[in-house]
């Protein structure tokens, strides 16, 4: 008598699941959502598994790094990997250069983006509002210099920072870093201005105030999300940006994140459970960073194409 | 209540002080222990932070006396007859001195060369002075304030002897000036530099422009280098150009018929799908330094993830055929799946290890295309299907028929985009493969990284990068002529 209820009980639960799950997917039946539900988990798992196998790599002790068992959570799971990297390894009298890393790539990429928003802030402007002798010229060169391989005036620029002794300099990094994000950043925020109505600025003017008055005071304020975007945006560009870094640093410690992890894979005894570890500690604020701000990036992106 | 609203005034400001004085205290009791172990430490910051101060100083310092040249320029005339004598003379001279030191720039950077004759001493004389008040005073920032306040003083002259003029669009080169100062440093300037380099047998053994030789000759020399002879070390031009094409035309359809695919599933009313969406940005949303770098890992011929799963894969299928020997066909094929199914040689094989970059750059480059499709989609009415459906349309026509036009907007400047991008794209190859075995899985742009700067033949490398500029100058044309975009863009 006692287990009757209990069942129906259960039953009840398990058919509120099946309501709840499909309650929205009427327009498909049951047997297509199940489908496109175990579709979509397998590409889930896809995309998701490699990551998973990175921490679980930097779980695993240092005598156990090389084994085929694909358990997520290995054996003797230790936090030993993540020590070492954050605060080296006395034992070995061998410090961290973790945190120098992230000085050497925040300090670096922080000021790239920053010099070139604000080099881009005032001229995307001009190229939306004013009509100058050379303004197509200047747009389409924009436009063009988007299309040249980075790697392609990296040369260049490599012997001309050699010849002003800028290798080996956080400087002769962010000079490298800006040849990419300035037109881009113009390019999008040009695209963003132009989405702005222009009779906000007649008003104004109309007003008595002066074109750089509406600038300062109607146009940055407005813009402000975009400048915010465009920020951003230079700072994925080169947050873990690897070739060009590799060329213009050479020094151990000047080397931004991605050349220090890359130390890691190069020492004479390859260490893949600190590189793991590395790697973990710096992509999870990333990837909460880029999660939460993607639908902007993404926005961002169509700021710089073409506007309808 | 006066003091009540004081307190409030500085409330929040002392809140913020007292938390970040609480987090310096938790992490130093978090981290002091372990200092010692750590090489970032305050001298590190300070000496960064003042270099870059001063580099920023430097540089904003001499964008603003430009500025106010340029504004000279622009927006002031001359009071009377005498004033434009003393006006234009003294603008002539800062002319002058600008011309000069951009002509010592070129000559520094090595672009060209002057010579030791009168010219030379000529276009050297602003920097000699200025080294001169350098070595006179010790400090260059003390004498970059002197330079500074000497043009200002003459800012001041100008000023004084001109008055306003009316300019409409002055205004618009004053805000443009800046960036087309960086523009013309970073991009208008290497560019020149690597024409000219393209001229040039500049290498290792000429330690690269020192003692290099330009002309002519050496650029034929460096064309017929690179149609005829080795690209990077092994490799011929041809071979890595097809390979180029194979790995952007293979990458941008799976990343395409993935994103759609996927955006497809998505674009639907369904439970979990904002779980989805977050599960299947990973790729995009991972440095991909880090996901390139543990993909090489999982290429790993004995302990990689792929390895494993196609010795698992490998080992069921035996234990299969075992178990069906007696049935003649089903058996027959375990066997045969058996033998020719199992662990791949990822990085020795050349096929395998293009094959390796691939699925890595795909599984990387899904989820961007997917999330653009996706927002596409979802600008398309619903009243567009409803309409198909009540005229009884299939769901492939409706695909075919609704969805891929009114895509179009989107996919096409994404597919471009992702061409050039992927064209462009070797960070990944570079870091799993190197390009190895044997140059097998290098592309264009590896190449041409890797002849600069593994093989140091910088001439050479220059004319490569010309090359690979121009097929992507033909390509864009192309596409600019088939969209009409570039009207769109400049209007």
């Amino acid at each position: 008598m006692t287990t009757k209820p209990e069942k129906e009980h259960t039953t009840n639960l398990i058919s509120r699941f099946l309501r709840w799950f499909f309650y929205r997917a009427r327009g498909d039946s049951p047997f297509k959502s199940i489908l496109i539900h175990s579709a979509l988990i397998v590409a889930c798992i896809i995309a998701v598994y490699p990551v998973l196998r990175v921490v679980t790599i930097s779980l695993r002790p240092n005598d156990t790094l090389l084994t085929t068992s694909l358990r997520l959570i290995p054996e003797n799971a230790t936090l030993n990997n993540y020590k070492e990297v954050l605060f080296g390894d006395p034992a070995k009298h061998r410090s961290s250069d973790f945190f120098l890393w992230i000085w050497n790539s925040i300090s670096v990429v922080a000021i790239t983006s920053i010099v070139s928003v604000i080099l881009a802030a005032t001229s995307a402007y001009a190229f939306s509002r004013f009509k100058f002798r050379g303004r197509a010229v200047g747009l389409v060169f924009l436009l063009t210099t988007q299309m040249i391989p980075a790697g392609m005036l990296l040369l260049p620029l490599f012997i001309m920072l050699a010849r002003l002794k800028m290798i080996n300099s956080s400087l002769g990094l962010i000079i490298a870093y800006a040849v990419t994000t300035v037109p881009l950043t113009i390019w999008m925020l040009k695209g963003y201005y132009d989405t702005i109505p222009i009779d906000l600025e007649e008003a104004a003017l109309i007003d008595g105030a002066s074109r750089l008055t509406v600038f300062t005071h109607i146009i940055l304020p407005l813009s402000t999300p975009a400048l915010a975007i465009a920020f951003l945006f230079s700072f994925m560009g080169g947050w873990s940006e690897y070739l060009v870094a590799r060329v213009v640093l050479q020094k151990n410690a000047m080397f931004t994140w991605p050349l220090g992890i890359f130390t890691f894979a190069q020492q004479f005894t390859v260490s893949w459970g600190q590189f793991a570890a590395a790697s973990i500690l710096i992509a999870i604020p990333v990837m909460i960073l880029f999660l939460y701000s993607s639908k902007w990036l993404i926005s961002g992106l169509t700021l710089g194409s073409v506007k309808g | 209540m006066e003091t009540r609203s004081t307190a409030r005034r500085f409330l929040p400001a002392a809140l913020w002080a007292a938390a970040l004085v609480a987090s310096y205290l938790f992490l130093q009791s978090l981290i002091g222990p372990y200092a010692e172990g750590i090489s970032l430490n305050l001298t590190v910051i300070t000496r960064r932070l003042s270099e870059i101060g001063s580099f920023l100083l430097a540089i904003l310092g001499g964008l603003a006396l430009i500025e106010i040249y340029v504004y000279q320029l622009l927006f002031r005339q001359p009071r009377d007859k005498r004033a434009a004598g003393v006006v234009r003379s003294l603008q002539g001279v800062i002319a002058l001195v600008l011309s000069l030191t951009i002509a010592f720039f070129l000559e520094l950077t090595d672009l060209i060369r002057y010579g030791e004759g009168a010219l030379g001493t000529f276009i050297r004389l602003p920097m000699t002075a200025f080294s001169a008040l350098n070595n006179f005073l010790g400090y260059p920032a003390l004498s970059g304030l002197i330079v500074a306040l000497v043009l200002l003083l003459i800012f001041g002259i100008i000023q004084r002897f001109s008055v306003p003029r009316v300019n409409r669009t002055g205004l618009a080169y004053l805000l443009i000036l800046p960036a087309f100062i960086g523009v013309l440093f970073l991009i208008i300037y290497p560019f020149l530099f690597e024409i000219r380099l393209a001229f040039s047998n500049a290498s290792l053994g000429t330690q690269a422009t020192k003692n290099a030789s330009y002309g002519l000759i050496y650029g034929w020399e460096n064309i017929k280098t690179l149609f005829t002879g080795n690209v990077a070390k092994d490799a011929k031009f041809f071979e890595v150009f097809w390979r180029t094409i194979l790995w952007t035309t293979i990458n941008v359809t799976f990343h395409v018929a993935g994103g759609m695919g996927l955006a497809l599933l998505l674009h639907r009313p369904m439970k979990l799908q904002g779980f989805y969406r977050t599960l299947l940005v990973f790729p995009w949303a991972i440095p991909t330094t880090i996901a390139a770098m543990a993909l090489r890992n999982e290429f790993d011929s004995r302990y990689g993830l792929f390895n494993i799963l196609l010795t698992n894969l490998q080992n069921w299928l035996a234990m299969l055929s075992e178990r069906t020997a007696s049935l003649i066909l089903l058996g027959d094929s375990f066997t045969w799946l058996a033998q020719n199914i199992g662990p791949v040689s990822w990085k020795q094989d050349p096929f395998w290890a293009f094959i390796s970059i691939l699925i890595s750059n795909i599984w990387l480059g899904i989820p961007f295309m997917s999330v653009i499709i996706l927002g596409g989609l979802q600008s398309i009415s619903q009243e567009y299907y409803e309409a198909a459906e009540i005229d009884g349309a299939s769901k492939f026509q409706q695909f075919r028929n609704i969805t891929l036009p009114l895509l179009r907007p989107v996919l096409t400047p994404a597919i471009v985009l992702g061409v050039v991008w992927t064209f462009n794209k070797f960070d990944v190859i570079y870091l799993i493969t190197q390009g190895g075995p044997q140059e097998k899985t290098d592309i264009l742009v590896s190449s041409m990284y890797k002849a600069a700067f593994m093989f140091y033949r910088y001439g050479f490398t220059a004319m490569f990068a010309l090359v690979i500029f121009v097929i992507l100058l033909l390509f864009t044309l192309l596409y600019l002529r088939i969209t009409g975009g570039l009207k769109a863009a400049t209007e």
